[in-house]
Parts: structure tokens; sequence; C-alpha cells
């Protein structure tokens, strides 16, 4: 998911978890990201700043706390359980890039360190999940 | 929760209609009638073109879009390929292959949705995932007020797969643009036209067999001169 997407996504979802629980101030939103997204913090807060509605006064005192999770896949065919670090060659610029987009393309460029496929399940880590938005 | 439903709904809300070509079976022509199909529309109105075969993309090759890329520009900006607006998976697989499940064709499918920037269009031509399995079920669920144009050969065998596509988009309420016989050689027989009329819903008409066509694969210019863009042309003009 690409930082505009999950900004502005992450503020749809709150809100209308906001009103679906009666919120009219909601002051903490939790999101958890998967390393195998690769979000830039740093650009998820600046798109952060343009997608918010200013005149939204639900949001006014949001705190938005992010969490990164370690990928962790697990091979099908061999059972080897391995993460970004134990990778047998290096995926390169290109293909990261094309993971943080789409991160199912580890597929195209990953494979388990062990037996070679690329049949694995991400166990951890994939992408973008709200765990918690609060308020009063 | 999953913040990606939010952004789906937000990214799709610029495209005035959307036309899924789906078939219910591979090799029957879909993504050469989605891509000439759109390739008509783009000299009508603005329109893009999404391929939802996330396996074995291939619109980006008939439309010869190798070399593009998208923009990132607020989000992913589909590249303009002769008139039209093309996102793929390809653009991003490059060549290697994707072998994906069902639960990570799901994901790539929401997450394609989520980060395509549209804008406005009249018109958004899907090439859906071939089969009716997840891939298709899932196009179906996050594309709800598509209208389904269904590709239909006259062999038994793709007539029979048909029958059960046009059976189950009737189940789940989809609208059915009709049915668009293709590929068709002189002597086949009306096998198309009679299940279009068994299951009342429109028949498209036929594009014949069209010898050009492989030769015109890459090259909009040579394709647009096809019987086969002529005859899609004419559909596009029914369509608008």
């Amino acid at each position: 998911m690409h930082e505009w997407a999950l900004a502005e996504g992450v503020i749809r979802t709150a809100l209308e978890a906001g009103e679906q629980d009666g919120l009219t101030s909601i002051t903490r939103i939790a999101v958890r990201i998967g390393e195998l997204q690769r979000i830039g913090e740093e650009v998820f807060r600046g798109a952060l700043e343009i997608v918010l509605p200013r005149d939204d006064a639900r949001l006014a005192e949001a705190r938005i706390e992010l969490k990164i999770e370690p990928a962790r896949f697990r091979c099908r065919p061999c059972r080897t359980d391995f993460g970004l670090r134990d990778l047998d060659g290096p995926v390169d610029h290109e293909q990261l890039e094309a993971i943080h987009f789409v991160p199912e393309l580890a597929h195209a460029f990953m494979a388990c360190p062990a037996c070679h496929s690329p049949d694995f399940e991400v166990v951890e880590g994939r992408g973008v999940w709200i765990e918690a938005v609060e308020g009063r | 929760m999953d913040p990606r439903p939010a952004v789906v709904a937000a990214r799709l809300e610029g495209i005035r209609r959307i036309v899924a070509v789906t078939g219910g079976k591979g090799g029957i022509g879909k993504s050469v009638v989605a891509s000439t199909l759109a390739l008509a529309l783009a000299d009508r109105c603005k329109v893009g073109l999404l391929d939802l075969d996330l396996t074995s993309p291939c619109d980006h090759l008939i439309l010869g879009a190798d070399g593009a890329f998208p923009e990132e520009r607020g989000g992913i900006v589909p590249p303009e390929i002769a008139g039209l607006r093309l996102m793929s998976v390809a653009f991003f697989s490059g060549a290697h292959a994707t072998p994906l499940r069902g639960p990570d064709v799901t994901n790539a499918l929401v997450e394609l949705l989520a980060i395509t920037r549209w804008g406005v269009l009249d018109l958004l031509v899907v090439d859906m995932p071939p089969g009716i399995g997840d891939a298709a079920l899932d196009a179906v669920r996050w594309l709800g007020r598509a209208e389904h144009l269904v590709v239909a050969g006259s062999s038994r065998v793709v007539v029979e797969t048909v029958r059960r596509t046009l059976d189950l988009l009737r189940r789940i309420d989809a609208p059915v643009l009709g049915v668009l016989e293709n590929m068709r050689r002189p002597d086949d027989p009306d096998s198309v036209r009679a299940l279009a009329d068994d299951r009342q819903v429109p028949y498209l008409g036929c594009v014949p067999f069209d010898p050009d066509l492989e030769a015109a694969t890459g090259d909009v210019q040579r394709l647009a001169r096809t019987r086969t863009a002529a005859v899609l042309g004419r559909l596009a003009d029914r369509l608008l």
C-alpha cells in the first residue's frame, strides 16, 4: 500500500469506526504496519498532514501511533520459517519498490532460503492494520 | 480494521461506469477483447483499462506498453497508452512469474485497487481474472456496480462454461450487458446466440476469427486497423 493510500485509508476508517462507536473526539489511532510493506514513516506522516480534514473537529486531538511488525514467512513445501534477513540473495531496489506497492509480489522476487520455493505463507508483517481507534 | 476498503471506494468514485470483460474460461480472447474495446472507447471518451489477471497479465503486451510505468503522484497514477489509462500488476512484476494462492490473489487485487488513482473516467474496462475462482469472485465483490460483458466461443466446452458464468452472475444479481461471440469461423454453429437467447441476455454480435490479429499484438495503430477493432468499435458506440 502506498503511503498516500494508507494515510487516506487510516483517516476514513478511523472516522467510520468513531462514528459507529459514537465518538465525538478521536484521541488515539494505533496502526500496525508490516515490515514487508516498507512504509516510510516520514512520508506517511507527511501524507497524513495533507489528507487530514482540517475542519473535522473529531480529529483535532488525534494521535496516530505506528508500530512496525517484523515480516515472518513459512515455506509451504519444507515448512522452514524465515524472515527478510534470512533470504539467500539480495532483493534489488526495484523489486523492493514493487513489494512496497503490492506485497504479494514478494512471491515473484523472494524464495525460501532452504528449498528455494516461492510458495511460502506470510505469517506476520504483511500489510497495514488499524488495531485501535480510541476517543470519547 | 483493514484500512483498504475505504480507500478502494474512494479510488473508484470518479468513474462513471465500469464494464467487466469476463468469460469464465481462459483462452477465449478476453484480454484482446478488453484491450481492443478500451482502445476503441478511448477515441470516444475518457477510458481506463485495468488488467486483473494477476498471474498472467497481458494487456500491456497487446497495447505495446513495454517500458511504461505508473507515476507516483499522491498515489499511483496509471500511465497513458494510446489515449487510455492502463493499470496492470505487470508494471511491478516485470517478466517475473507471480505464483499466488487464493488469499494472496485477494490481497494483491485489493492493494491494486487501493493504490491506483484513476481520476475522472467515463468508463473503466476491467479485464477480469480467468475462471470463476477466488480472483473473479473478489473482482465482482470489489467492483460491485460493474456491468458484465461476457466473451464466449461456439465450442461446446466454452458454451458450457459461459452458461455457468451467466447463471452465477444472475445468482449474485450482477448486471450483464450481454454475450459477445469471439473468434467465430464461417462454419461455426450458432450456439452462442442460442445460449444468449436461452439465458435471456443480449447477443452483442460476433468478432470473426482474425488472422491479422497476432501480427498486430503490441502495435496499437495496426491493432486499430484490424477487423476485430472494427467490430469492437461498433460495440463501443452501442455501449455509450
